[in-house]
């Protein structure tokens, strides 16, 4: 048996180490952040899915949110990060509270297609939003500043503040997942009936979590803003929540840095694949499919049971 | 309306299979788009519209029953997640195989000779006649789908499969023939409204993503498997976006100067359909006409 500890501890060292060792190049460490920041968002909806049960198909609806705050805030000549940040999280979590406080009403099914149709309503919202390029999107000339300085445009402190806050959230998520409310999320998922005659109401524990994994989610796209310097809707189109669902699921649902291993993985390979060939969704389509109906617990299924 | 009407014929499919098995197909979209290119290239090949038709029905069918023995049969028993995963993998890998084999620039279908020109309602004001053959054709294959759904002894299999599919078993019914049935009408039904979609839309890869979004939110408001309530939700949303978009950026000119008015009345148009979907969830959360009980 592998130590608890030696996957995490092997997924973030490799990302600490590897603009050291040959991937500091400009492309290799734009990818690297693209993954950490997709990471970010996975493991907001892994503590949502893997946690609480309740799977989102609108999850890059907050992505989207936090990085047209980014845009928002740019195009009014507010480009602080002690600003920026704070509205693009809060945002996001705004916008997941008031989906969320109709989405959880429902449950299974409905859930899914619910959280599907408000994640399409941004899109769309996104898309009619000419002030901000519609449908072309938007570039941001300069990145967020840091306390008055340019500190973000510096490609090796942005690469390590990526990870800093990856393994932040990281922390955080399992903290979370491990406390009282953790615990009460956890067996709502199993039972919500013998929760509720336990005397705990399953729906604001479930709106908090789906609002936290917004704000994450938040986060998560003022980085993403910022790390192309482009904002356009396709951040917020629907297969972007099923491309994070499958990050998710790719690097094994249990735990949490199965998400970051699995963003890691999806960005590599999207990234391999492409190169192949233009047609690289025909390979990756089916591929999902595969993974969906064979590769139960994902990568971290498989390096555990190796180990 | 018309709109509402193609709608239907997609969600209709959709909550048949959702009902019945529990089944979470996002792949459905993909079925209609498939039955759009079918379409398109069975007119270009044979000079005729009808012929079309007539061709890409049992193709399409043909599809989904494939795509049912390939993927979908091993999802049946899994949860909601493994589902939207592998149809959404479907999804990925048809829209790629479409852009592959037509290329990604829009096809063009010419409306058929039979039904050009207009009806004249009033003076001035003339309705094309395909779009109310949509009309007519939609409402036909809703009566047809109420009357085998709600009067046959296989549609009487099909409601209580909906509403307690291990008691049908049990009873004797062999409930995988009925699931493929349920599933090969479904696919049939999406590829039919893409054929008669075909004229009136530009046939584009991820056409079907668009659909099969708006028909969730149908059969989301119209309470899952049931028929009826797809068929009432299908014109309701069909009336909110075709109508959203046409008043809304004048309703909002009453309150502000034209241009921020046309922004914001896009916006909110394109609004419209959730809200009221939201609205109607907060109010009755399982739909209209909700089929399961407890």
């Amino acid at each position: 048996m592998l130590h608890r500890y030696a996957v995490p501890l092997a997924i973030f060292g490799a990302l600490a180490l590897a603009p050291l060792l040959g991937f500091g190049a400009g492309h290799s460490l734009s990818l690297l952040a693209r993954a950490m920041i997709l990471g970010l968002g996975a493991v907001g909806l892994s503590v949502l899915v893997g946690g609480a049960g309740l799977v989102s198909l609108g999850h890059a609806a907050s992505f989207g949110i936090g990085a047209y705050a980014v845009v928002m805030l740019d195009a009014a000549g507010q480009t602080n990060a002690g600003v920026v940040f704070p509205v693009a999280v809060l945002a996001a979590a705004v916008f997941a509270l008031l989906t969320g406080a109709v989405a959880i009403r429902t449950a299974g099914v409905n859930f899914i297609m619910i959280t599907l149709a408000f994640g399409q309503m941004a899109f769309f919202t996104a898309a009619s939003l000419s002030a901000y390029g519609g449908d072309d999107g938007y570039t941001l000339y300069a990145r967020t500043r840091l306390f008055g300085t340019r500190l973000l445009e510096n490609r090796w402190f942005f690469h390590y503040l990526l990870l800093a806050l990856l393994v932040l959230a990281w922390v955080a998520g399992r903290r979370l997942l491990a406390s009282r409310f953790g615990r009460v999320l956890r067996a709502i998922r199993e039972n919500p009936l013998r929760v509720q005659a336990l005397g705990f109401s399953p729906y604001p524990y479930q709106l908090l979590a789906y609002t936290l994994a917004g704000a994450l989610g938040g986060l998560a796209g003022a980085l993403l803003a910022n790390a192309t310097e482009f904002v356009a809707p396709s951040f917020i189109a629907w297969q972007r929540s099923g491309d994070l669902l499958f990050m998710v699921i790719l690097g094994g649902l249990g735990q949490l840095h199965g998400a970051v291993l699995g963003a890691l993985a999806f960005v590599l390979l999207e990234e391999y694949l492409a190169e192949l060939t233009p047609h690289w969704r025909l390979i990756f389509g089916p591929l999902l499919v595969l993974v969906a109906l064979y590769l139960k617990g994902g990568l971290l299924g498989l390096v555990q049971r190796r180990g | 309306m018309q709109f509402g009407v193609l709608l239907f014929l997609v969600a209709a499919g959709l909550t048949l299979v959702f009902g019945v098995m529990d089944f979470i197909n996002l792949a459905h979209g993909v079925q209609y788009m498939l039955g759009a290119y079918l379409g398109a290239s069975f007119a270009a090949a044979t000079g005729s519209f009808w012929w079309a038709l007539l061709l890409a029905l049992p193709v399409a069918l043909l599809a989904g029953l494939l795509l049912e023995w390939l993927v979908f049969r091993h999802l049946y028993a899994r949860d909601h997640l493994a589902q939207v995963l592998a149809t959404f993998g479907v999804i990925l890998s048809l829209n790629q195989l479409v852009r592959m084999v037509w290329g990604s620039a829009p096809l063009q279908v010419p409306v058929p000779a039979l039904l050009e020109g207009g009806i004249q309602l009033m003076p001035g004001l003339t309705w094309p006649t395909y779009r109310a053959a949509i009309l007519l054709a939609g409402l036909a294959t809703a009566g047809l789908l109420w009357l085998v759904v709600e009067r046959t002894r296989v549609g009487a299999l099909v409601r209580a499969g909906a509403s307690n599919a291990p008691m049908v078993a049990a009873l004797g019914v062999d409930i995988h023939r009925l699931f493929m049935l349920v599933f090969g009408c479904g696919a049939m039904l999406a590829g039919f409204a893409g054929v008669m979609a075909a004229p009136i839309l530009s046939v584009e890869p991820g056409m079907g993503d668009t659909v099969l979004i708006l028909a969730f939110v149908v059969i989301v408001i119209g309470g899952i498997g049931s028929v009826r309530g797809a068929f009432i939700a299908a014109l309701l949303v069909g009336l909110i976006e075709t109508l959203g978009r046409s008043l809304m950026p004048d309703l909002m000119r009453l309150f502000l100067a034209p241009s921020p008015a046309r922004q914001t009345g896009a916006a909110l148009a394109s609004m419209l359909v959730y809200v009221a979907m939201a609205g109607i969830l907060a109010w009755r959360p399982r739909g209209l006409f909700p089929v399961r009980a407890g």
